[in-house]
């Protein structure tokens, strides 16, 4: 485009080519240099679909993938999953009334118990989770209401929160510590499990609340801020506590390695869940010895003291205990999937070969004139 | 580029208080300067330091999708909408306006450095009664300069005088127009008079009134006033800016225009942007996606809206919303953060990744050694670097003859001397052999003034020549006298001839080579060296030639004083007029004619006759009368001329090649084998036009029917197009049938292109065409010419040119492209789709104003069926693969907005998704649009049927484009669904959470780069090492960065803009995760390949066909076959094929034309400056076909 405009330089007269090999020898010859790249040439693998690529491959996928399946299958099939819902939406839920009248600012606790049995017994490390349904924990204003810096210890930070926790940024004029929607809505339900013996005693079981964050979160992203004194309570001086929740986050657990910012209840809270349902890591119930399973058949009950509202949003709440695997949790979906896709693919193959052999002829270039 | 243009269209139509007409005195600088007229500082570079950067931006954000994303980076500022963080945004707009600022910077950097070059070139100029020295910069209008030999023109000027005689000056206009033959220019002789004489120049105070500042190269209107007299100017006058002078000592001139007000730089700004028709439907598209983007982002605005009043007003105990904002008025923001967050459908890198593709397309087109010539070391040019693609869609390709099919070239091949044919060379059984570059050819070193180019290859016309047969001797010494051509002789025996036509230097130069040179004349003689002896001719007449006559004769009396007429014409004129004696010779002589044409040569008949010297004086006495008088001179002379070319005794006849181009036949047999028509507009004869398209296997004679159109009236054309549309098909209906190709815009109608058996050639000539192009009959010719392989419109004035190209482009949704060398080709070159300039042949004009250039047409072939199938294929997979991965990487938020309340969360991460178009998928798609190719360029030349989708938009249209999305579609709901399925309430190996929103991310972002990845590979035919390295490059950047970002480190640094820390390492060491990333990529490419698959088995494409013989040939393809060219036998008579114009003839006798120096200054010049004028006219002028159409 450019060359049609006016140039100064077509004007002197050196426009290219006009002059030819008059120029004389000295000239160097505008013959474009021979290389594989300027001449597109460059050495490649040509693939084209033919039978002999595309049958196999199809054969090959399916054959690997129902194998695949069915393990994944067994795997999620073997692995113990128990579910309880304690939401006490229903009048005949245990949990009904304390459903009902409920507060955040409740002073005294409403607790109530869910019995339930085991018919097989949980061998190796049990799992427990707590599961909300419907809760929109991947909402953008939700997601965004955090602020990272103030969690992994920084102390102005702490002093002045980010604008994205509004309105969990202060309070009364004292910055909110942990600040935004995500800290604000902390899940503080309290479950307790307790095996009842059949000679009727209630042994609790121990449940363990540390290492159910990731590894990363409890020792890089969340940090408690560092200050003059090495009190928690001292460097907290000045906040104030999320709204809805009962104690500052000093005060959420007796053991120094699992309070303020890097109590693992609130790392898991924090990571917010991709989808409305979800479950997160409660607690673990370590296997003791290697002769009785973890959580032997029988009756348990489940104690819950009631704090979180799901009622007005029609959430749910779930305790769920499992064992895993290799693979996770329990989750039939991958398996099925594998099962489905191998086949389908091994159908396709068939169909496809079959085709091949009535129609394969038209490809080839018989037809072809020059 | 663009800017680069719109600059000039800026600068060159600066609005300014309009000059109805310009005034000037020579040297009074101050009334000048009170005029304020622009002086000569040129100024074509649009920045300073400080103007740039505003500029600049002005500039790039007028763009519309600059300005796109401008409005997107507003919407991210604003807290309630922004779903996605600035950034986003910020760094590909950032990138894109570096780049083009670099690009815009460096161009304009160039551009001021020519400008000062230019600027601060030296000049003499006539200050204060001395000349000086001074800058171009600083001359101003009505300053005189003096220009020197070979020096450039600096402004517009009105000639004063010169060194030369009758003070005419010499100019190249190359720079102008492209015609590099010289042109005279000549002052008026009232200036000429000052000469050289500083003092009358400094005290000439003569006045200009002429016409403003306009773009017109050929026409001036002025009057200057001097010493109260009145002299009109005319472009006769004036040099122009640009040209060069020649062959001129020196020259005095007055400033007219200068500067920007120049009629060189006046022209620069006319520029019409091409766009391909992928850049249109791209167009359409764009406008297409941003609906479809408005109604997606209402969708989910409603979405939200509803989500809000049901699910939002109970939710507010744990996520209040912000004060003021209710369900409507979020759904309202929502809208606008769905904006943000889908734009991606329109990415901003898809401009920019376009423009590299067609760069680097044009750069392989550069760097073509087989569409290099050696012979002129021309290399093959992309000029116009945008319309790559377009190259692979050519649907109709409009060819100039001359210089293009072509060589302009004419040799002497063969002749019949007194029934004797000559120019065949016959092997020892008598049978004819085919002439090749092997050919052993006649030696002629026997005369040391032939020329060594020439090339003769039967013996016995030389033996003839030596042993003195009268007839052969006859024959040549009429060729060596009977023509207009000027000799030059710079040094002793060489000699340079100066012919007005090339057949005519061809046989004058044959006559040379055989013994009879023409060494030099004056305007009464003509001194020839027969077999080595000098003889000088009296020239007594020359009776011209014109296009009634078609036959030139001369009279001359030899130095024994014999008076001969010598006479060369066509056959069917000359035959009239010979005596009844050579009725056995005409035989003869027509069978060889016949057999001349029948090869495709130019053919001319020679015949001579002595005189009576008394009849003659009594004639000569006549001719004086009739040629002075006033009344009727023409008709007068005719028949004088009629009178003395009677009873002449026939000689032969000469058959002269005009040599096609290497390769023209095969080249044409390639392209009509690729579907592709074929059109010949030229200035040239019908007789020549058809004689060239047999040559070039155009027409042939096993054709069903060659039409030839040429008839005086409308009504006449009409009814033998009519005629000819109704032979071919009877049944074709008389009203065409018109299809409205939008319904938005009803002015474009479409005609259906109509099918015929057989083969059909038109041939139609200026004059019809004429008519036909008129409004009325247009369809019908196109209707017509549609359905013939084979079109050739002879006599066409450029304009028509132009007018047939824009006549194509109106009715029939085709691509086109015309090709040509001339500067009578530029407004067709300008007219079509893609121009092509021949270059190297008759200087630059076609060249500048084209978007492709080489030296031979025959590399035509290659540019389309490789370099433009190839950019088309290239262009059309990345437009699909870019919408694909876009739209799939797009419509996975769309999914995701049902499970996040519509709250415009995204899916991935915010530097996935500002990165994911600029680096993670840019080079691969790039690698395979810039290296992608079926099958290899010797398949392509070899299988033209190739180039056909191109031309019926198989590749890309909005039927693809429809599949793109739906293709999309389907990825995305898998990319989404299978994650969200795979991941649901599941857990890490160790118990810990995965099913959280970053590790989700993560999942879907690495699915989804596997799955495009793979889907380029599936795409990608062509895998050069390039290719592995940048797919294998990116998937590896893509992981490195993702590590690096969700690192420790990073987080510690930057701890908001990093909030994904350790998701990676956490979730990426889960078999889960593999298994759903391998179940994602496996399930959304199985469906594609089972598709191509099965499309492959059951209706195979030309390509697929191909692909797979070239699977199977696996060897090499034997080197193509370069068919001899099949001699045809017929009974085609070729017509009088004399490329001449009229009027030489008086410049000979005037000697005006002939070389300074030959003859002493002043003589010769004794006719009014008046005649010599109108003599001067007759010379080439700027454009050729000009000249062509006048005849």
């Amino acid at each position: 485009v450019m060359a049609s405009g006016y140039s100064a330089k077509e004007e002197d007269g050196h426009h290219s080519g006009a002059l030819g090999p008059a120029g004389g020898a000295a000239v160097r010859s505008r013959k474009p240099d021979n290389t594989a790249f300027k001449q597109q040439r460059l050495p490649a693998w040509q693939p084209i679909l033919t039978a002999g690529t595309v049958l196999p491959a199809f054969f090959i996928i399916g054959l690997l993938f129902i194998p695949i399946g069915i393990g994944l299958y067994v795997t999620s099939n073997n692995i113990r999953e128990l579910q309880i819902d304690y939401t006490g939406t229903e009048s005949s839920s245990p949990c009904f009334a304390c459903s009902q009248n409920y507060s955040w600012n409740m002073t005294t606790p409403c607790v109530c118990s869910v019995s339930f049995s085991l018919d097989q017994p949980f061998e190796s490390n049990v799992f427990m989770y707590y599961g909300l349904s419907n809760f929109y924990q991947n909402h953008r204003r939700y997601v965004k209401s955090r602020d990272d810096s103030q969690l992994n210890g920084n102390l102005n930070s702490l002093k002045e929160p980010s604008k994205e926790c509004e309105p969990y940024r202060t309070n009364d004029g004292k910055p909110i510590a942990p600040c935004g929607a995500i800290a604000n809505s902390l899940f503080n339900d309290t479950l307790a499990l307790y095996y009842n013996d059949p000679n009727g005693t209630e042994t609790q079981i121990q449940l363990v609340k540390r290492g159910i964050a990731w590894w990363t979160d409890k020792h890089v992203k969340f940090r408690n801020p560092v200050g003059d004194d090495s009190n928690l309570t001292a460097i907290f001086q000045g906040t104030a506590k999320p709204v809805n929740w009962q104690k500052p986050v000093y005060e959420l657990d007796s053991d120094p390695e699992n309070n303020g910012f890097i109590n693992e209840d609130l790392i898991v809270w924090m990571r917010t869940a991709a989808l409305p349902t979800f479950r997160k890591l409660y607690r673990i119930i370590e296997k003791n010895s290697s002769t009785s399973p973890t959580l032997p058949r029988g009756n348990y009950t489940l104690k819950i003291t009631y704090n979180y509202p799901v009622r007005s949003f029609e959430g749910r709440k779930r305790m769920i205990l499992s064992t895993i695997s290799w693979m996770g949790g329990k989750n039939p979906f991958l398996g099925i999937a594998y099962i489905t896709v191998g086949s389908i693919c091994f159908f396709l193959g068939v169909v496809l070969l079959i085709i091949h052999h009535k129609y394969g002829s038209r490809s080839s270039s018989a037809d072809l004139t020059h | 580029m663009d800017s680069v243009m719109s600059f000039f269209g800026l600068d060159c139509t600066k609005k300014k208080e309009k000059e109805e007409e310009r005034h000037l005195r020579a040297n009074d600088r101050e009334l000048n300067l009170s005029y304020k007229y622009a002086t000569n500082a040129i100024k074509t570079s649009k920045y300073n330091l400080f103007t740039f950067l505003p500029l600049n931006l002005f500039e790039q954000f007028q763009r519309i999708a600059n300005a796109y994303f401008l409005f997107l980076l507003i919407l991210q500022v604003i807290p309630a909408i922004s779903s996605l963080s600035w950034f986003t945004t910020v760094v590909p707009l950032v990138l894109v306006l570096l780049v083009t600022a670099v690009k815009d910077a460096s161009d304009d950097f160039n551009r001021r450095k020519t400008d000062r070059q230019v600027n601060n070139r030296r000049v003499s100029v006539l200050v204060s009664g001395e000349l000086r020295s001074e800058k171009w910069m600083d001359v101003q209008v009505g300053d005189i300069i003096k220009l020197e030999n070979n020096k450039f023109v600096a402004a517009d000027l009105l000639l004063l005088s010169s060194s030369e005689p009758l003070n005419l000056v010499y100019i190249e206009t190359a720079e102008l127009d492209g015609e590099t033959n010289l042109k005279v220019k000549q002052a008026l002789t009232v200036t000429g008079e000052m000469g050289d004489c500083i003092e009358k120049l400094a005290a000439f105070n003569g006045e200009v009134h002429c016409e403003p500042p306009n773009n017109r190269l050929d026409k001036f209107t002025g009057t200057l006033t001097f010493r109260d007299q009145k002299y009109a100017l005319d472009n006769e006058r004036i040099l122009l800016r640009g040209c060069t002078l020649r062959n001129t000592e020196w020259c005095f001139g007055l400033v007219i225009f200068a500067g920007p007000e120049t009629k060189l730089m006046q022209n620069c700004g006319k520029t019409t942007f091409k766009r391909t028709s992928i850049d249109h439907l791209m167009n359409v598209l764009v406008l297409f996606i941003f609906g479809f983007l408005a109604f997606m982002c209402t969708v989910l605005a409603i979405g939200n809206g509803i989500w809000e009043f049901q699910e939002g007003s109970v939710f507010t105990a744990f996520l209040p919303r912000p004060d003021g904002v209710d369900a409507s008025f979020s759904a309202f923001l929502t809208f606008w953060s769905y904006v943000i967050i889908l734009n991606t459908v329109v990415p901003i890198s898809l401009y920019v990744s376009v423009e590299i593709i067609r760069l680097g397309n044009s750069f392989y087109i550069d760097w073509d050694r087989k569409m290099y010539y050696p012979r002129s070391d021309t290399p093959a040019e992309a000029r116009t670097t945008t319309l790559n693609e377009e190259l692979g869609q050519i649907k109709y390709v409009f060819s100039d003859k001359t210089g293009t099919l072509t060589q302009n070239i004419m040799t002497f091949n063969k002749c019949s001397i007194s029934g004797k044919s000559y120019g065949d060379v016959f092997n020892f059984a008598g049978q004819r052999l085919e002439i090749t570059e092997k050919t052993e050819k006649v030696d002629f070193s026997y005369n040391p003034l032939a020329d060594p180019k020439f090339s003769f290859h039967d013996h016995s016309l030389v033996e003839a020549v030596k042993l003195e047969a009268p007839e052969v001797h006859n024959f040549f010494r009429l060729l060596a006298l009977c023509h207009t051509v000027m000799a030059e002789e710079k040094e002793e025996g060489n000699l340079l001839y100066q012919a007005q036509s090339p057949d005519e230097g061809a046989l004058v130069t044959a006559a040379r080579n055989f013994g009879f040179v023409f060494r030099s004349r004056t305007p009464e003689t003509i001194t020839i060296v027969e077999m080595g002896v000098q003889k000088s001719y009296e020239l007594l007449a020359i009776l011209d030639f014109n296009n009634v006559r078609k036959r030139m004769s001369v009279i001359v009396q030899s130095p024994e004083g014999k008076l001969s007429l010598y006479c060369k014409g066509a056959d069917t004129i000359v035959y009239e007029r010979l005596h009844p004696s050579c009725s056995k010779l005409m035989d003869v002589t027509t069978e060889h004619l016949n057999e001349f044409a029948g090869e495709g040569l130019r053919t001319l008949v020679l015949a001579h006759k002595n005189l009576d010297e008394d009849y003659f004086r009594e004639w000569s006495t006549r001719h004086h009368m009739a040629s002075t008088t006033l009344e009727d001179r023409e008709e007068r002379l005719d028949e004088l001329y009629e009178e003395i070319e009677k009873d002449l005794l026939l000689l032969g006849a000469t058959a002269i090649e005009d040599k096609l181009q290497d390769g023209v036949p095969q080249t044409i047999e390639q392209l009509s084998k690729a579907n592709i028509k074929i059109w010949v507009l030229t200035g040239d004869k019908q007789e020549t036009a058809e004689n060239i398209g047999y040559s070039c296997n155009m027409l042939r004679e096993e054709m069903t029917d060659v039409f030839i159109i040429s008839a005086d009236t409308p009504q006449e054309v009409h009814e033998e197009l009519r005629n000819a549309r109704k032979k071919m098909k009877p049944e074709s209906e008389d009203e065409p049938t018109i299809i409205q190709r939008g319904i938005l815009d009803k002015k474009s109608k479409m005609l259906p292109d109509e099918t015929v058996d057989g083969e059909y050639g038109l041939v139609i000539n200026g004059h019809s065409l004429a008519y036909a192009l008129d409004k009325s009959l247009e369809q019908e010719l196109l209707r017509t010419a549609c359905m013939c392989k084979t079109v050739i419109c002879c006599r066409v004035t450029p304009l028509q040119k132009a007018q047939v190209v824009e006549l194509v482009k109106k009715y029939k949704q085709a691509v086109t492209l015309a090709i040509g060398d001339g500067a009578n080709d530029v407004s067709m070159i300008k007219a079509a789709h893609i121009g092509v300039g021949i270059s190297g042949q008759e200087g630059m004009q076609a060249v500048l104003s084209s978007d492709f250039s080489f030296a031979q047409f025959r590399y035509l072939q290659r540019l389309l069926l490789v370099h433009g199938r190839w950019s088309y294929l290239r262009m059309c997979k990345f437009l699909r693969y870019f919408f694909y991965k876009n739209f799939t990487f797009t419509f996975v938020h769309f999914w995701y907005a049902f499970f996040c309340g519509f709250s415009a969360q995204t899916v991935y991460d915010e530097w996935f998704i500002t990165v994911y178009n600029l680096v993670y998928t840019a080079l691969p798609v790039l690698g395979m649009s810039l290296f992608d190719q079926d099958v290899n360029d010797r398949w392509s030349v070899q299988f033209p049927q190739l180039y056909s989708p191109g031309q019926l938009n198989k590749y890309f249209s909005k039927t693809a484009f429809f599949k793109c999305v739906l293709h999309s579609c389907y990825s995305s709901l898998v990319l989404f669904f299978i994650p969200y399925a795979a991941m649901y309430d599941t857990v890490r190996d160790d118990g810990r959470d995965i099913a959280d929103y970053q590790s989700f991310a993560l999942l879907a972002q690495t699915c989804l780069l596997i799955t495009v990845c793979v889907q380029l590979g599936l795409d990608t035919s062509y895998w050069t090492a390039v290719n592995q390295f940048f797919l294998w490059g990116s998937l590896a950047v893509y992981f490195a960065i993702t590590f690096t970002m969700y690192s420790n480190g990073m987080y510690l640094i930057f701890t908001a803009s990093f909030p994904f820390i350790g998701t990676a390492r956490n979730s990426l060491n889960q078999p889960n995760v593999w298994l759903t990333i391998l179940l994602t990529s496996i399930l959304c490419v199985l469906p594609v390949v089972a598709y191509r698959f099965l499309l492959i088995q059951l209706c195979p494409t030309i390509n697929d066909k191909v692909r797979f013989k070239v699977r199977q040939a696996k060897v090499a393809l034997p080197p193509p076959s370069f068919r001899t060219r099949l001699r045809r036998r017929s009974s085609r008579r070729s017509g009088y094929a004399f490329s001449h114009a009229q009027g030489y003839g008086d410049l000979v006798t005037s000697g005006k034309y002939l070389q300074r120096g030959a003859i002493s200054r002043g003589r010769g010049f004794s006719s009014s400056i008046q005649q010599r004028s109108g003599a001067l006219q007759e010379m080439p002028q700027m454009y050729r076909a000009v000249k062509d159409a006048s005849q």
